[in-house]
């Protein structure tokens, strides 16, 4: 194909192409690998500064002190319910609104689109969402973590998109004949069409449920319904470690018990972002199509 | 569209009329999400008020009595507001400014980058981060940039005879750090929406400029950025109506700590602590900060909006 001579500027061209790209490269993914050597090396190799690449004297230590650690189970199971629960809610509202939004025929999709979009540049803020949260008797209660942010715009703008595009008008007035009416036809032809973008809309809530912390901090006062990443936060960030999880270690030496404190980290980081690691090879390509579906409109 | 000329009157009222009776079943789905949309968003736009009253738990956000500007002026006249602005100005368009141009940069990149799996690696690896949460990024800064023996970045520094520096507690690295790390976090994902906007130009123009002897820098420089510019123009808009945004606060509150919060308190922090986690919570007076912060931001994305439509012809409206 490319038959014309590549010239000297254009050696150097690709040259840095190439070398910037993988200092990239290197810069995301060096963090990454070390958290990860880190986590499979022993407690005292980590704390003294050996690892720098791969793991040191390999060792599970790290990994079996988070599986003894109750709390972090607790944290995990709570903040599966939010995913899962979440991420149903959340997908369910934007397909019901992105459908009626994508037709042409519906009268009133330009304002109601409008009253959405609005909210994308201003909102109640922090003060008055919470006062309305309290007020609806949601407060400390799991359903805090869902409603107030069930719904994304964004995810709605791309949804809406992808049903406009997607989805050919011949077929609606084909079905219309055969009268099937508007619930039929999202149910059976326009949603089993839709896989792919129903497919975005979960990982991206998903993700954002999983990784969420700000509704537990505004809305959670009960610890037994903490996410996740609220256990996270006071053992990475507050190095607040329940002393129950290293007393069951008398035997070892007080140091090696400290040591362990600092390498469960490494372990604990691997082990709540794993979901999400495991996921993102096969999701990856459906975020880089949502993100494109969604720019289109731009 | 069908009947132009019913302009108004019965006319007007029969087609809404058939309109409803034809398309209930949208309205029927819309319903569900538009009432969440009310409730959630418009309503607390609405408690909005408090802001301008003295805000009594008995009396509830409507029946409070009026306070005017108090609460606004209270904030002007706080001996630690101004600093606290500035420090959210500065974390805000750090992270901005120094992330534009790398996330450009880095869709042109991979754009020129002729092996398609080289391409594939390096945007399957800078995507990643993103899906690391707001908590373990922090975590990870806790980690990396620790003064123990464990932290890395320290371990360099004294490897090549430097002295160790406190990174998470020296208020003068704070923005640094957490625009950096922002950064790191979403150059691949905010290099999507340039790349999908490259791969929509028209390759006839690469054609034609190679037959004119273009060199591959002057095609970057002639036809791939002028290509995405519309691109840049409007998501920087938009970057500009959301930067100082009081939507997420958890990172910046999350790397907080006593020592370096000279610079690291910013408004969306504030309003949390004097309104929900203080023990005597004002809610009124952390309600007009906070609509003060919105107002800042409404600001903001008209200039920016003013400001595209004079130099460029894409505008969001």
């Amino acid at each position: 194909m490319n038959n014309v001579r590549e010239t000297g500027g254009d050696r150097w061209f690709a040259f840095s192409v190439y070398f910037l790209l993988s200092v990239a490269l290197v810069v995301t993914l060096y963090p990454i690998v070390y958290i990860v050597s880190s986590s499979f090396s022993s407690p005292s190799a980590v704390t003294s500064g050996k690892v720098w690449l791969w793991p040191v004297h390999p060792s599970l230590q790290g990994y079996s002190a988070v599986f003894r650690y109750a709390g972090i189970w607790q944290g995990f199971y709570n903040t599966l319910i939010y995913t899962v629960g979440g991420t149903l809610i959340s997908v369910a509202l934007t397909v019901l609104a992105a459908y009626p939004l994508s037709r042409p025929d519906f009268k009133a999709r330009n304002p109601i689109l409008f009253l959405f979009t609005l909210t994308m540049f201003f909102s109640g803020g922090l003060i008055p969402t919470y006062l309305l949260v309290n007020q609806l008797g949601l407060y400390d209660t799991r359903w805090a973590i869902i409603l107030p942010s069930a719904l994304a715009v964004y995810n709605l703008i791309i949804t809406r998109t992808f049903f406009q595009t997607g989805i050919p008008p011949e077929l609606l007035e084909a079905a219309k004949l055969d009268g099937c009416d508007d619930f039929t036809f999202l149910r059976r032809i326009a949603l089993p069409l839709a896989g792919a973008i129903l497919a975005v809309n979960a990982l991206f809530y998903a993700i954002g449920y999983w990784n969420n912390i700000q509704n537990a901090l505004i809305y959670l006062k009960d610890n037994d319904k903490m996410p996740l990443q609220m256990i996270l936060r006071s053992i990475l960030i507050q190095n607040q470690i329940d002393p129950s999880m290293t007393s069951s270690m008398d035997t070892k030496a007080l140091a090696e018990r400290a040591n362990l404190r600092e390498q469960l980290k490494y372990a604990l980081i691997v082990v709540s972002s794993l979901p999400v690691i495991l996921l993102y090879p096969f999701v990856q390509r459906y975020f880089v199509r949502g993100i494109m579906i969604g720019s289109i409109k731009g | 569209m069908r009947h132009t000329s019913a302009a108004s009157g019965p006319g007007r009222t029969a087609r809404t009329w058939r309109e409803l009776r034809t398309n209930y079943q949208l309205y029927a789905m819309v319903s569900v999400p538009v009432i969440w949309l009310i409730v959630f968003m418009y309503v607390p736009m609405y408690g909005v008020q408090i802001a301008f009253r003295n805000f009594r738990a008995v009396d509830g956000i409507t029946g409070s009595p009026w306070a005017g500007l108090k609460y606004f002026r209270k904030f002007f006249h706080a001996y630690d507001s101004a600093s606290i602005v500035l420090n959210t100005i500065e974390v805000c368009f750090y992270t901005l400014l120094a992330g534009f141009p790398i996330f450009v940069l880095l869709a042109l990149l991979l754009n020129n980058a002729n092996s398609k799996r080289f391409r594939k690696a390096v945007q399957m690896s800078t995507f990643a981060p993103y899906f690391i949460s707001v908590t373990v990024v922090v975590g990870m800064l806790h980690q990396f940039l620790s003064t123990q023996d464990y932290g890395i970045i320290n371990r360099i520094i004294v490897f090549f005879g430097g002295h160790p520096i406190l990174f998470m507690t020296e208020p003068g690295w704070f923005s640094t750090i957490y625009s950096w790390s922002n950064i790191w976090q979403g150059a691949g994902f905010n290099a999507i929406i340039y790349i999908a906007a490259l791969s929509s130009i028209d390759t006839s123009l690469y054609e034609a400029a190679v037959m004119d002897g273009a060199s591959r820098l002057q095609r970057v420089r002639h036809i791939d950025l002028p290509g995405i510019m519309p691109t840049v123009v409007i998501t920087f808009i938009l970057a500009i109506g959301q930067v100082m945004n009081l939507g997420f606060f958890d990172k910046i509150y999350l790397m907080q700590n006593s020592l370096n919060l000279d610079r690291s308190e910013v408004i969306s922090t504030y309003v949390y602590k004097t309104g929900l986690a203080a023990s005597l919570p004002n809610f009124s007076y952390a309600a007009a900060i906070g609509l003060f912060n919105s107002a800042i931001n409404f600001a903001l994305l008209i200039a920016a909006n003013q400001f595209a439509k004079r130099i460029n012809q894409s505008s969001l409206w």
